[in-house]
C-alpha cells in the first residue's frame, strides 16, 4: 500500500530544491559569520541573502527585522519573555487566546509565576477570537498579546487586521504565531501592522532547528539567550547556517508556489470534508470557510483518536488527533476544550493536513480507510449502541 | 508504523482482531468501568456454569491499548473458575501483551477491573436466588 502522509502539520520534510540548494552549507568547509575571513564572509552573506528572503516573505520593512532563532518554540519565547521583560515599565499584563500554541502559553505562564498577571481570551465554537472580550480584557496595562494567525488543530484563520486594529487601540504589542499559516495565506506584517512574527522553518518545508521572529522596527527585546551577541544581541550561539539558508530558500519557494498550490489544496480538502461528512455523527472542527486551504479536521461521536489514528496507518495513512489518549500528559487538546468540545467529544478528534506530496487521486482511498475505521471501532464501542 | 508509538505487537493484534468483542444476552454477569470523561469505557458480559466461565465478550470506547486490554483479558479468562479468574490483575494482562507503554499502564488497563466487576455480578446473584 502506497503511503498518504495526511499530517503535515505535525512534520513537514525538506524539499529537495531547498536541500539541494542548501546542502553545500552541510557537506563542505563553512566560516563562522563571525568570521572574517573570506569562509566567513562567504557564510555571513549566504545568510543575510536568506534574510532578505524571508523579509520579502512577509512583507517586512527591512531584512533586519528578521531575527533567526533554533525554531518556532524559541521564536514565540523571545517574542514573550523578551518583550515582557524589557518593557516592564509599561504594564504587567500579558494575554493570549485559548487556543494559542502551548509554546506561547507557557513562556506566559512562566511570566504569570513571575509577576505579571495572564489572561486567557476566549474564542467561539469556530476557534474565531471573542473580539469583544478581547476588546475587555486587553488594556494599556497589557504588555503584549498573542493570538496566532490560523490555528494547527482546528484550521481556523483568525482575522488579524481587526485583532491588530483592537490590540494597538487597547493595549501595548501584538505577537502572531505565524507557524500553521506559513506558506498557505499571504502574510504581510505592515499591512496588518504587526510587532512581532513567528515562523518556522520546518513548517515550510525548509530544515528542522531554524526559525525566526520578526521584530518591527522600533521594539526592544531583551535577549533570552545571552552569550557571543549574534543576531543584533538577542539571540546569541553560533548560527546553524545550513537550516538558515535553506528557511530563506524554502520561503522564497512557498511564496511563489503559493497561488498555485492552494487552489489544489482546497479542492483536495473539500473533497475530503465532503465524503468524511456523509459518515453519520460526524463534525467538521473549526471554521467551515475561513480555514487554512490544507486544513480538514473532524470529531466522530462514540470513538476515540488514537484509536483512529492507529487503525489509519494500517491502511498507511498517516493523521493526527487531539485525543488525550494520544498526548503526553493524557489531557485532551486545550485548542477543542476551547471552541466548548466535551472531554469525550474531543476524545473523538481526527485532523489531516495536506501537502506538497497529496494528489486529489488518493481522496477515494482515504475516505474508504476512515469511513471503514469509524464503523469498525462504533462496532467495539458501549457507547455506540445506545443509540442505535 | 504503529509499533513506534511503542506498542508491542501483541498489542497491534488484538488491537486490530479483537477477540470476544460484543454483548451477551441475559449475562450471568456484567460489569462496567471508567466514563468517557477519562476516555475508556469498557463493558464485560460472562456466561458462567458450574462456577467456571463458559462464554466472556465485551465492548470498549478508548484507545488501542483500552482495547488491546480488554481483548486479551477476555483470552486470559474464558474456561477459568471464576475464583481463578478473579486473580487476573492488571499486571498480568500487560505482561500477557509483552507490556504496554508506562502513560498507559494505569488508564487504559482497566479491562481486568471490568472482569472483576462482571465476576463479583455474577456471584451476588447467585448469592441472591
Amino acid at each position: 500500500m502506497k503511503r498518504i502522509y495526511l499530517d503535515y502539520a505535525s512534520a513537514t520534510p525538506i524539499d529537495s530544491r531547498v536541500l539541494d540548494f542548501s546542502r553545500w552549507y552541510l557537506e563542505d568547509m563553512v566560516g563562522n559569520p563571525s568570521s572574517l575571513h573570506s569562509l566567513g564572509l562567504q557564510a555571513k552573506k549566504a545568510m543575510e541573502e536568506s534574510r532578505e528572503k524571508i523579509a520579502g516573505f512577509i512583507n517586512a520593512e527591512n531584512e533586519s527585522t528578521i531575527i533567526f532563532t533554533g525554531g518556532s518554540t524559541e521564536s514565540n519565547n523571545l517574542a514573550i519573555q523578551g518583550c515582557s521583560l524589557r518593557n516592564t515599565g509599561k504594564g504587567k499584563q500579558v494575554a493570549a487566546s485559548a487556543i494559542e500554541h502551548i509554546s506561547v502559553l507557557n513562556p506566559m505562564k512562566y511570566l504569570q509565576k513571575n509577576g505579571f498577571r495572564f489572561s486567557l481570551i476566549p474564542v467561539d465554537s469556530q476557534g474565531l477570537v471573542d473580539l469583544e472580550q478581547l476588546e475587555d480584557i486587553v488594556t494599556k496595562e497589557t504588555l503584549i498579546t498573542s493570538i496566532m494567525y490560523a490555528n494547527n488543530e482546528i484550521g481556523t484563520i483568525e482575522p488579524i487586521k481587526e485583532i491588530s486594529s483592537l490590540v494597538h487601540e487597547k493595549g501595548l504589542y501584538l505577537h502572531v504565531d505565524a507557524v500553521a499559516a506559513g506558506g498557505y495565506v499571504p502574510l504581510d506584517v505592515q499591512k496588518d501592522n504587526i510587532d512581532l512574527l513567528t515562523l518556522s522553518s520546518s513548517a515550510l518545508y525548509g530544515p528542522l532547528g531554524a526559525g525566526v521572529l520578526y521584530v518591527k522596527p522600533g521594539i526592544k527585546l531583551q535577549s533570552i539567550l545571552p552569550g557571543g551577541g549574534q543576531e543584533r544581541g538577542l539571540r546569541s550561539g553560533s548560527e546553524n547556517i545550513f537550516a538558515l539558508v535553506g528557511m530563506g530558500e524554502a520561503a522564497r519557494i512557498a511564496k511563489k508556489e503559493r497561488a498555485k498550490e492552494t487552489p489544489r489544496f482546497q479542492n483536495i480538502r473539500d473533497s475530503l470534508i465532503d465524503g468524511i461528512l456523509k459518515i453519520d455523527d460526524s463534525f467538521l472542527t473549526g471554521h467551515p470557510t475561513l480555514r487554512l486551504p490544507h486544513h480538514a479536521s473532524f470529531r466522530f461521536s462514540y470513538i476515540e483518536g488514537e484509536s483512529i489514528l492507529l487503525s489509519l496507518d494500517m491502511y498507511n495513512i498517516q493523521v493526527a488527533t487531539g485525543s488525550a489518549c494520544s498526548s503526553r500528559t493524557l489531557e485532551p487538546s486545550h485548542v477543542l476544550l476551547a471552541i466548548g468540545l466535551k472531554h469525550e467529544e474531543a476524545h473523538g478528534s481526527m485532523v489531516l493536513t495536506l501537502g506538497r506530496s497529496n494528489t486529489s487521486k488518493e481522496v477515494p482511498h482515504v475516505i474508504t480507510a476512515v469511513t471503514n475505521t469509524v464503523e469498525k471501532l462504533r462496532d467495539l464501542s458501549p457507547l455506540y449502541k445506545k443509540k442505535k | 508504523m504503529a509499533q513506534n508509538i511503542g506498542y508491542s505487537k501483541k498489542v497491534m493484534d488484538h488491537f486490530f482482531n479483537p477477540r470476544n468483542v460484543g454483548e451477551i444476552k441475559n449475562p450471568d454477569g456484567y460489569g462496567k468501568v471508567g466514563n468517557p470523561v477519562c476516555g475508556d469505557i469498557m463493558e464485560m458480559y460472562i456466561s458462567v456454569k458450574d462456577d467456571h466461565i463458559t462464554d466472556i465478550k465485551f465492548k470498549t470506547f478508548g484507545c488501542g491499548s483500552a482495547i488491546a486490554t480488554s481483548s486479551m483479558v477476555t483470552e486470559m479468562a474464558k474456561d477459568l473458575h471464576v475464583d481463578e479468574a478473579l486473580k487476573i490483575t492488571r499486571n498480568d494482562v500487560a505482561s500477557e501483551l509483552d507490556g504496554l507503554p508506562p502513560q498507559k499502564m494505569h488508564c487504559s488497563n482497566l479491562a481486568a477491573g471490568a472482569l472483576h466487576e462482571a465476576i463479583k455480578d455474577y456471584q451476588q446473584k447467585k448469592k441472591n436466588k
